[in-house]
């Protein structure tokens, strides 16, 4: 028996997609469900180096840390380099709500010139450059499952989805991408 | 697909990211301790059920997770304008309300289909 827990990703050594648009897991990441009203953003920006954004579907981006406007009062954070974003959350005095939520998240990264109809198979966003353009964010749904969406490039998405569900939407977006490139 | 105005989304989404929530303006009573069953059961359990003009709660729960308020109407399913919840009751008796004619499977007209 080993004597540790080993970590398994939820999507580990999947792959799918086309060739017009890849589908792979994306890497772990630390991930933080935000929430603070209008008055602790600013003290929250200062701590996470960035600027929370507060209009809807945009997002803010500085080196790896994402930060994803998910309501009015709501964001979702993404770490890429796997900082302690719970550590940074709790030495802010604002009120503020911060949940860690690194392992309920997991994340597809949908790339290609064909990215945007692979998602667009399952989605109904509306992913066009000028409603949704690089940068943009949004919570919503893909087939059954409620999604949260960020365009990190111009052929580039990435789909966040719950852990359980994740075989599902790599499932769906696998088929998408080889519809799409049809 | 229905597309409906999210007033903190600023924009129109699917109806797929949407979950109703009933009638809006419904004022709890002050009183509700002292109210008759009667009277709670009005408050509580009976709508109007109108045909034509509805003031709706909406919650965006696949998007910004908000509540908002909309007019709907319930022949057509024409959403006529969304507002954010707290806001007060628009004055819309000018609109115009749909007839019969704008559904394909209204009973009367079941008739004449060809």
């Amino acid at each position: 028996m080993a004597d540790q827990a080993l970590r398994k990703a939820p999507l580990a050594g999947r792959h799918g997609g086309s060739a017009g648009a890849r589908v792979t897991p994306a890497a772990a990441a630390t991930r933080l469900s935000l929430r603070a009203g209008e008055d602790a953003i600013g003290t929250l920006s200062l701590a996470f180096g960035l600027e929370l954004p507060r209009r809807p579907k945009t997002s803010a981006s500085v080196s790896g840390r994402h930060a994803l406007w998910l309501g009015p009062d709501e964001w979702l954070l993404i770490d890429e380099n796997g900082t302690d974003l719970m550590g940074i959350a709790s030495g802010v005095s604002a009120l503020h709500s911060a949940t860690d939520v690194s392992h309920r998240n997991t994340a597809i990264l949908v790339s290609g010139p064909d990215a945007a109809g692979a998602i667009a198979s399952a989605c109904p966003l509306d992913l066009g450059n000028t409603i949704f353009p690089v940068g943009a964010a949004a919570r919503t749904v893909l087939g059954k499952i409620e999604i949260v969406l960020f365009r990190s490039g111009e052929e580039d998405y990435r789909v966040e989805c719950w852990r359980s569900f994740s075989p599902y939407a790599f499932g769906l977006l696998a088929e998408g991408a080889e519809d799409a490139g049809l | 697909m229905l597309l409906i105005y999210c007033p903190y989304c600023e924009e129109e989404r699917s109806e797929l990211e949407f979950r109703h929530g009933g009638d809006a303006h419904i004022a709890r009573p002050t009183n509700i301790a002292d109210i008759t069953d009667e009277e709670f059961q009005d408050y509580f359990f009976l709508r109007d059920n109108p045909k034509g003009l509805i003031f709706e709660r909406w919650r965006h729960i696949h998007g910004c997770g908000r509540f908002f308020n909309a007019a709907r109407d319930t022949v057509s399913d024409k959403f006529v304008m969304s507002y954010k919840a707290g806001e007060p009751k628009p004055n819309l008796s000018g609109e115009p309300t749909a007839t019969e004619k704008t559904v394909e499977t209204y009973e009367a007209t079941e008739g004449t289909a060809k």
